[in-house]
């Protein structure tokens, strides 16, 4: 009945997996960022790989592929980016590391202007295989004292940012399992793909990652947890807040499925309005401020798309629109938890508060 | 000195260069709507003697002022103009414009009208011949008031730090847009920046284009040879305003101007030859002829040919092809 316990990996050896496989067997891969190993200059001192990254999704990659391949940056995310959007024009097939997404207002010019639109505006001539990856998100929840502590600089989910350029794929896994498999996508895509990583997830998140490589299609909505009378919609690690809030619903009788949207763009819309056409009922979950942002994007597109099938106005839950707050509590309360998603489930079946 | 071969080569360019943007300036004038252009007339002897020095298979990236560099890279003049006019025969099917033609397939990566972001993207072309090994060369065009930002900088310390092959070279044709370059600089000269990324810099003649060619060989041997950057400053001056809409009477006086066309390059190049006794006053006669003949074909292939149609808006937003797993 049992069968062999998978072999799990943190969301970030995952990642490493990812890369380093990909690496393996393509050697126009590149790997650039800051720290991205570590110490770059000292291995005559014995220094080498000394950070790995912020979520560790690059360690000893330097040791494998060397350090023409794996590349630490000096701070110049304009620069650096740039130079991974001309080398993914010209036959190299660039993984560039920003180490968060609060950094993109260094380098915005290289992903809107150049990276999303090279391909169009040069009409079709050049390929841009270009990966980005960069942390997101606070590392706060229900509980304080998951307080990252980071402040307004350092903790945002700036990607409706991102979303809002064509041209751009942006991707935001939630599992080690689904992290690995749209990495490898991102690698094998022809075009510029985004995959944010949750800083929360990074460092914890443990699941079961086939040991082969695979990909998760870039594109397309995964129901992670089938239910009956409500969707709830979540992004990255709101997937987990919504699983978690889905199994508190099941105690009172309401029967959540769960939705992870995995592709902000282009975005899975028929996997979410088939789903809401069972349920008749949303709630979408993000953790990024909500003026012009994703969830209401879902929202608006299930209202245009989806009206007659809904017993209920489409509830958002999303952090507010405020900076994001240094104290651990303010941060708690700022972000998004299980809390919120069940009381708005209730609003929607006219019970609680 | 360059080969007999290779002077008769500049000249074409030079006149070619020449006759499209006065083809093209008088196409803006009678109401041909062509977009946005910035005039490259002037400064010719700049993208001429840099590419000159530079092999097919090099790189280059560009400016919004960049139809100069497209030609002396080798993109072809129908092609151009056709995308001038937004047609789907345009060298980037009418999706691109003045501001943005490339052609791949001669090294032309793009004209970049983000001012100074094609500094970046030469560095990453240099970055995959480094890793390629494959010995290419790119060159990066930007003008003076590119040097201002930090895009270029950033571009120019990675390009020293990882020994890159990248040829800088500033156009600095005195204004951006209005700005006048003595306002915006905060050294005598651009190629003064060079010392901060150690790497050489030179300033020389912008509007000759044997002594722009001689520094840009030095630059391109030198980044050949693996040992990295330069930045080359070229002097020169653009006849006419920032754009097709600007009149230059509001920040530059008539004498400077004068000043600066006594200096054409063209008309010194052709004095030079002639007098070196090179070439007869002939052959370049039916070079002038040859390149008016060019443009006029140009604009009728761009007039005769077909506009894009509704359903290509939505083509090329993403790359269609992914690559598949190879097993």
């Amino acid at each position: 009945m049992t069968t062999a316990t998978a072999r799990e990996l943190s969301f970030g050896q995952a990642i490493n997996e990812a890369i380093r496989q990909e690496m393996r067997r393509d050697p126009t891969i590149v790997v650039m960022g800051e720290d991205i190993a570590g110490g770059a200059g000292r291995a005559h001192l014995g220094f080498v790989d000394a950070w790995g990254g912020p979520l560790r999704a690059t360690r000893g990659l330097i040791t494998e592929f060397g350090p023409d391949r794996v590349l630490d940056t000096p701070i110049a995310e304009m620069g650096f980016l740039g130079a991974g959007v001309g080398a993914a024009m010209s036959g190299l097939r660039p993984i560039v590391e920003i180490m968060f997404v609060d950094l993109i207002g260094c380098c915005y010019d290289q992903i809107m202007n150049q990276a999303a639109k090279m391909h169009y505006m040069m009409g079709g001539q050049v390929d841009l295989p270009l990966v980005i990856r960069t942390a997101y998100g606070t590392r706060g929840g229900d509980n304080p004292t998951y307080g990252g502590g980071a402040g307004a600089q350092h903790s945002q989910t700036l990607y409706a940012v991102l979303a809002h350029i064509p041209g751009l794929k942006v991707v935001v896994p939630s599992t080690a399992y689904n992290a690995k498999g749209l990495t490898i996508a991102a690698i094998r895509d022809n075009g510029p793909v985004i995959v944010l990583e949750h800083k929360f997830l990074g460092l914890r998140a443990k699941g079961p990652v086939p040991e082969e490589a695979y990909t998760v299609p870039i594109g397309r909505a995964q129901i992670v947890r089938k239910g009956r009378d409500v969707t709830l919609c979540g992004i990255g690690r709101m997937t987990h807040i919504c699983s978690e809030a889905a199994e508190s619903l099941l105690t009172e009788g309401i029967d959540a499925e769960v939705v992870d949207v995995l592709t902000i763009s282009p975005l899975d819309e028929d996997t979410i309005l088939e789903s809401v056409s069972r349920t008749r009922r949303l709630v979408v979950v993000d953790e990024d401020t909500p003026t012009a942002s994703v969830a209401r994007d879902i929202a608006a597109r299930v209202a245009d798309k989806g009206f007659d099938n809904l017993d209920a106005p489409i509830k958002t839950v999303t952090a507010p629109d405020t900076p994001v707050p240094f104290a651990a509590v303010l941060e708690a309360h700022y972000t998004p938890g299980a809390a919120q998603v069940i009381s708005a489930v209730h609003s929607l079946f006219g019970t609680g508060a | 000195m360059p080969s007999g071969e290779q002077l008769l080569w500049m000249y074409e360019h030079l006149t070619l260069i020449r006759e499209f943007e006065e083809r093209l300036k008088w196409l803006v004038e009678t109401g041909v709507p062509v977009g946005a252009v910035h005039y490259y007339t002037g400064q010719e002897a700049c993208a001429v003697g840099v590419c000159a020095a530079l092999e097919p298979s090099d790189w280059i990236t560009s400016t919004h002022r960049g139809h100069g560099h497209c030609i002396a890279k080798g993109v072809e003049v129908h092609r151009m103009m056709a995308e001038l006019y937004g047609k789907s025969t345009g060298s980037n099917r009418g999706k691109g414009g003045s501001m943005h033609i490339t052609d791949v397939r001669v090294g032309m990566l793009g004209v970049n009208p983000i001012v100074g972001m094609g500094a970046t993207h030469a560095v990453g072309a240099a970055l995959s011949a480094k890793v390629r090994k494959t010995q290419q060369v790119a060159a990066s065009f930007f003008g003076e008031g590119a040097a201002g930002i930090g895009a270029v900088h950033e571009a120019m310390n990675l390009a020293a730090i990882w020994k890159l092959p990248v040829v800088f070279v500033c156009e600095n044709n005195g204004y951006a847009q209005s700005t006048p370059v003595e306002y915006a600089l905060s050294v005598p000269r651009i190629s003064d920046r060079a010392a901060a990324y150690n790497m050489p810099g030179i300033t020389v003649d912008g509007q000759d284009v044997l002594a722009v060619w001689e520094v840009a060989v030095a630059a391109v041997d030198r980044a050949r040879a693996g040992q990295g950057p330069s930045l080359i400053e070229c002097m020169t001056y653009r006849y006419y305003g920032h754009h097709q809409g600007d009149d230059t009477r509001r920040y530059r006086s008539i004498e400077e101007e004068e000043g600066a066309r006594s200096r054409d390059c063209i008309r010194k190049f052709r004095a030079q030859l002639l007098e070196q006794r090179t070439v007869q006053e002939e052959e370049l006669d039916a070079i002038d002829a040859a390149s008016r003949k060019k443009i006029d074909d140009a604009v009728a292939f761009a007039e005769a040919s077909p506009l894009p149609q509704p359903a290509d808006l939505f083509t090329h937003v993403y790359v269609a092809e992914t690559r598949r797993e190879q097993e």
